[in-house]
C-alpha cells in the first residue's frame, strides 16, 4: 500500500515537524518513507508544504497532481493552493484560522479565509474542519496546533497509523514535560 | 547496515564519513549547506570541519589536505564554484594524493540562486570526473564511490546533487560505524616536480588527463550506476535517457506503462560512451529528460554522428523538454506521453479558485535590516541616490514598501557596481549594502579597489553577526568556529580602517534618529566612507515585549504599515494592529509613528 500525504500552511506553523513525526512513525513500523519540503527563500510567513510518501516501490518524494490521499491544511488559502494535488475522492483536514500575508496588509485587502473554506467545501466531498485557534486555547498552548491537526488527520483513517502509534513516536521526540500537552492535542 | 530517515545532504555527509573523511571545508549556500553542518554535528573530533571565508579558500584548503593524503570534501552551491574556479582549473592539472570530492549543489528552478548554471559543464570544462546522484540512498552510496575513483585516479572529482536530492528525505540503508573506512593520511611529501605548476608540467598533465579521461569513459561505461532499464516491450524502438532526480520522475511516469528502455547517466563526464552506444543501437528515437542544460542530449547527438547511428535525439534542443526551470513528475509525464504517443487524460473542468493571497519572502518582523534600509531611505529623501544590494537576507530590502535594492548581481558585487555608477554619474549618492558574512567572503577586495581608485561612495555593512539566510553559520566576525572554538573576532571596522577608509561609523539601526543623522553626515563626505549598522539577527535573540498601539492616539494614518511593511503589523477591523505572535518589540514602528501611538515595545522604553 502507498500513501501520499500533503501537509501545507505558512512558515512557523510546525509543518516540517509534523512531517518528521509521521516519517518517524513510519520508520517504527518499517514502512519505507520519503519526503520533500520547501526550504530556502521561504522564511517565516512564506507558503510551506511538505510532500510525504509511505510504502514500497516509490522512486521520488514528490508526487504528481491528483494523487494525494489527504491534504492536511494548516491554513485555508494554502490548502486551496495545493488542492490540485488531491486525488478524486481524497480527504482534507483543514485548520479554519487564516493567516494574513504582509502584502494583503499593504494593499488593504481583507482576506478572511471564509471564501477559501467555502470553496473547498463546494469542491471536495470530505472536508474535516478544525478550529485550531480554539483548540490551542483550550489545550493551553499555541504550539500544539500541529498535534491537533495530526490527530484529526489520523482519525480520518487515511494514514497507516493509530493515535496510539503517533503518541508513542511523539513521546520519543518531545521533551518529557511536553508529552502530556501533546497527547491532549493529539486526542483533541 | 541499518535504516535511518535522512535528508539528502545529511546522507552525503554520512556517506563521506563512511568513506573515511578527514577534512571538510565549504561556504554556506542553499541547497548545499547541511552537508557540512551534518558533518560538524556528528563529528567525534576526528574530522576537521571549517566554514571558510569563501569557496576559493575552502577549495584550496581541501587541496592542501588531499596533497597530504587526507580524504577531503569541499562543499558549496553552484555559484560558489565560480568563486572557486581559479584553484579548480589548476588543481585538475596537479591532481591529488588523498581522495578529494568537490560537492557542488545545483539548483534547478532556480529556487534560491542567481543562475541556473549546470555544474556538469564545469566538469567537462575542468576535465574532472562528475557524479550525479538521483536519490537520497544513491547520494549516500555514490559519494563513497566518488572518493574511491578520486583516490584511484589521483584526481579531484565533482559530485553534483540538485536541490530535490539535497533537501529530499528518505529512509535509507546506512553503514554501521564498524563498516566505515579508516584513512591514515601519510602527510605532505615534498616533490616540486609534482606540486608546483609550471607550463612544462601543465603540458604533460594535459596529455595525461586526456588519456585518463578516455580510459575513464570506458571504465564508467561499466559503472553499475550508469545503467539501462530494458524496455518492457522489446519491440519498442523508443528510449529515454535521463539523470539525477529526473530519473525518478521518469520511472514514476512509466509505472504501469508498456515502458520504453531507460538509460540512466550517473557520470555525465567522462560520458560513458560505450554504454550509450549499446543503448542507442536499434532505437529510432530517444527523449533526453534533463534539468538545467542539455548535456546528455548533446553527448548522444555527438555519439550518433561519431558512430553513424540513425537515432533521432530529442530533448531541450528540440523543445520536447522545457529549456529552463525544474522538471516535475507532472511535466515529465506529459513530455513522455507526447513522445510515446500516449493519451493524456483530460482534466475535468473545475471551479476556478478564489484569488489566493501571495506570500512573497519578506524581511522578518524585528529584522534590523528593515531599520537600516529605512534610515538610509529617510536620510536620502529627495536626493539623487543609487542603492546597490548584495546576496543575503537583505536582498529582500527590494520589496515594497522599502524598495531599497536597485541592483543585485553576485556575492560582493555591489561595492564596485556602485563605484562604476558613480564614475558615470558623479552627482549620484552611491551606496553599497553588504552583509557581514558577504563582506568577509568577497567585499574586502572591492573596498580596497574603491579606496585605491578614488571612488565616491558609502559602504553600508549590515552586521547582524551571523550568516542569516543560509541558517546562521558562524564567520570570522562571530568569534566561533565549526570546531567549537571561541576565537578572536575579526573586526569589520578595523578591516575597513586598515584598507584606508577614513570614516567608519558604527550605529545601532534601531536607534532611528541617530541612524538617519549618521547617514546624512557620512554620505555628505567625499571619498569612500563606511557605516556599520550593528544589530543582531532577530531570529537569534529573545524577543522583547510586543509593541502596543494606543487606540486613543492612533489616527489610522497607516504610516507604520506603509513605511515599514513589517509582518508584525497587520490590519484588523480596519485599523493597524500588532500581531503579537510575530512582533519582537524592536521598537522601530514606535519611532516611525507620527502620533506617538505605538509604545510598550521591549526596547523602546
Amino acid at each position: 500500500m502507498q500513501s501520499n500525504i500533503l501537509i501545507c500552511g505558512v512558515g512557523g506553523q510546525g509543518i516540517v515537524l509534523t512531517s518528521k513525526l509521521i516519517a518517524a512513525a513510519a520508520m517504527e513500523k518499517d514502512i519505507p518513507v520519503m519526503s520533500a519540503e520547501t526550504i530556502g527563500m521561504a522564511q517565516k510567513g512564506g507558503s510551506v508544504f511538505s510532500f510525504l510518501r509511505l510504502g514500497d516501490g516509490i522512486y521520488c518524494p514528490m508526487f504528481p497532481e491528483k494523487t494525494a490521499d489527504i491534504i492536511i491544511g494548516f491554513e485555508p488559502a494554502e490548502a486551496v493552493r495545493m488542492l490540485p494535488y488531491l486525488k478524486d475522492g481524497g480527504k482534507i483536514v483543514l485548520n479554519t484560522h487564516p493567516i494574513m500575508p504582509v502584502t494583503a496588509t499593504l494593499s488593504g485587502s481583507d482576506y478572511t479565509g471564509r471564501e477559501m473554506i467555502e470553496y473547498l467545501r463546494r469542491n471536495v466531498a470530505d472536508v474535516t474542519l478544525v478550529d485550531g485557534d480554539k483548540a490551542c486555547e483550550e489545550i493551553g498552548s499555541p504550539k500544539v496546533l500541529n498535534m491537533v491537526m495530526l490527530g484529526a488527520a489520523v482519525r480520518n483513517d487515511v494514514l497507516p497509523f493509530t493515535i496510539d502509534d503517533i503518541e508513542e513516536t511523539m513521546k520519543k521526540t518531545v521533551k518529557p514535560q511536553f508529552v502530556e500537552l501533546n497527547s491532549k492535542a493529539l486526542r483533541y | 547496515m541499518h535504516k535511518e530517515f535522512l535528508m539528502g545532504n545529511a546522507a552525503i555527509a554520512r556517506g563521506a564519513i563512511a568513506a573515511g573523511l578527514d577534512l571538510v571545508s565549504g561556504y554556506p549556500g542553499t541547497p548545499s549547506t547541511e552537508v557540512l553542518e551534518t558533518t560538524a554535528k556528528v563529528n567525534d573530533g576526528s574530522i576537521y570541519v571549517e566554514w571558510s571565508v569563501n569557496e576559493k579558500a575552502a577549495l584550496e584548503l581541501g587541496a592542501g589536505a588531499a596533497y597530504s593524503g587526507a580524504r577531503a570534501m569541499v562543499t558549496m552551491k553552484q555559484v560558489g564554484l565560480n568563486v572557486a574556479s581559479d584553484p579548480l582549473m589548476s588543481l585538475a592539472y596537479i591532481g591529488v594524493k588523498g581522495g578529494m570530492v568537490i560537492m557542488v549543489a545545483d539548483d534547478p528552478g532556480p529556487i534560491s540562486s542567481q543562475t541556473e548554471q549546470d555544474t556538469r559543464h564545469f566538469a567537462s570544462f575542468s576535465k574532472l570526473p562528475c557524479f550525479d546522484p538521483s536519490s537520497v540512498q544513491e547520494a549516500y552510496d555514490m559519494i563513497q564511490d566518488a572518493f574511491e575513483y578520486s583516490e584511484k585516479y589521483h584526481t579531484p572529482v565533482l559530485f553534483r546533487p540538485t536541490t530535490r536530492v539535497c533537501h529530499g528525505y528518505a529512509s535509507i540503508e546506512v553503514k554501521d560505524e564498524d563498516e566505515y573506512k579508516v584513512n591514515k593520511p601519510e602527510g605532505f611529501v615534498k616533490d616540486s616536480s609534482k606540486w608546483v605548476i609550471f607550463p612544462r608540467l601543465s603540458y604533460n598533465a594535459h596529455m595525461h588527463i586526456e588519456e585518463r579521461n578516455a580510459e575513464l569513459s570506458e571504465v564508467l561505461s561499466g559503472y553499475e550506476r550508469n545503467f539501462i532499464v530494458p524496455a518492457k516491450d522489446s519491440s519498442c524502438r523508443r528510449g529515454i535517457a535521463t539523470h539525477g532526480i529526473s530519473y525518478t520522475y521518469v520511472m514514476e511516469a512509466l509505472r504501469d506503462k508498456p515502458a520504453p528502455a531507460v538509460f540512466k547517466v550517473s557520470t555525465p563526464f567522462p560520458f560513458p560512451e560505450q554504454a550509450a552506444v549499446k543503448f542507442l543501437e536499434g532505437l529510432d528515437e530517444v527523449l533526453c529528460v534533463e534539468e538545467l542544460d542539455p548535456v546528455i542530449e548533446r553527448e548522444l547527438t555527438y555519439i550518433c554522428g561519431k558512430y553513424h547511428l540513425g537515432t533521432r535525439i530529442l530533448g531541450k534542443l528540440t523543445h520536447n523538454i522545457k529549456t529552463a526551470g525544474e522538471n516535475t513528475c507532472g511535466t515529465v509525464a506529459v513530455s513522455i506521453a507526447g513522445f510515446m504517443g500516449w493519451e493524456v487524460p483530460e482534466t475535468a473542468e473545475t471551479e476556478a479558485p478564489p484569488a489566493l493571497p501571495v506570500r512573497p519572502p519578506v524581511l522578518c518582523a524585528g529584522c534590523p535590516h528593515r531599520a537600516s534600509f529605512f534610515a538610509v531611505k529617510e536620510a536620502m529623501k529627495g536626493k539623487k541616490s543609487v542603492f546597490c544590494g548584495d546576496i543575503g537576507c537583505y536582498t529582500l530590502g527590494n520589496a515594497m514598501p522599502l524598495d531599497m535594492v536597485d541592483t543585485c548581481l553576485c556575492m560582493g558585487a555591489g561595492v564596485n557596481i556602485t563605484q562604476g555608477i558613480g564614475k558615470i554619474e558623479p552627482d549620484t549618492n552611491c551606496f553599497a549594502f553588504v552583509g557581514d558574512s558577504t563582506f568577509f567572503a568577497s567585499a574586502i577586495t572591492g573596498a580596497v579597489n574603491a579606496v585605491y581608485n578614488q571612488a565616491n561612495m558609502t559602504l553600508v555593512v549590515l552586521d547582524n553577526s551571523t550568516t542569516a539566510m543560509t541558517g546562521h553559520q558562524p564567520h570570522p566576525g562571530t568569534g566561533r568556529t565549526m570546531m567549537g572554538q571561541v576565537v578572536d573576532k575579526v573586526s569589520i571596522q578595523d578591516v575597513l580602517r586598515g584598507v584606508g577608509v577614513k570614516t567608519v561609523e558604527t550605529v545601532d539601526p534601531l536607534d532611528l534618529k541617530t541612524a538617519v543623522e549618521t547617514v546624512k553626515r557620512v554620505a555628505a563626505e567625499d571619498g569612500v566612507k563606511a557605516i556599520i549598522f550593528k544589530s543582531p539577527c532577530a531570529v537569534l535573540i529573545k524577543s522583547g515585549k510586543p509593541a502596543v498601539i494606543d487606540p486613543d492616539k492612533c489616527t489610522n494614518c497607516k504610516r507604520c504599515i506603509k513605511a515599514l511593511g513589517c509582518p508584525g503589523i497587520v490590519m484588523r477591523d480596519g485599523r493597524p494592529a500588532i500581531e503579537n505572535s510575530l512582533c519582537t518589540g524592536c521598537g522601530l514602528c514606535s519611532q516611525v509613528c507620527p502620533f506617538n501611538a505605538i509604545g510598550g515595545a521591549g526596547n523602546a522604553e
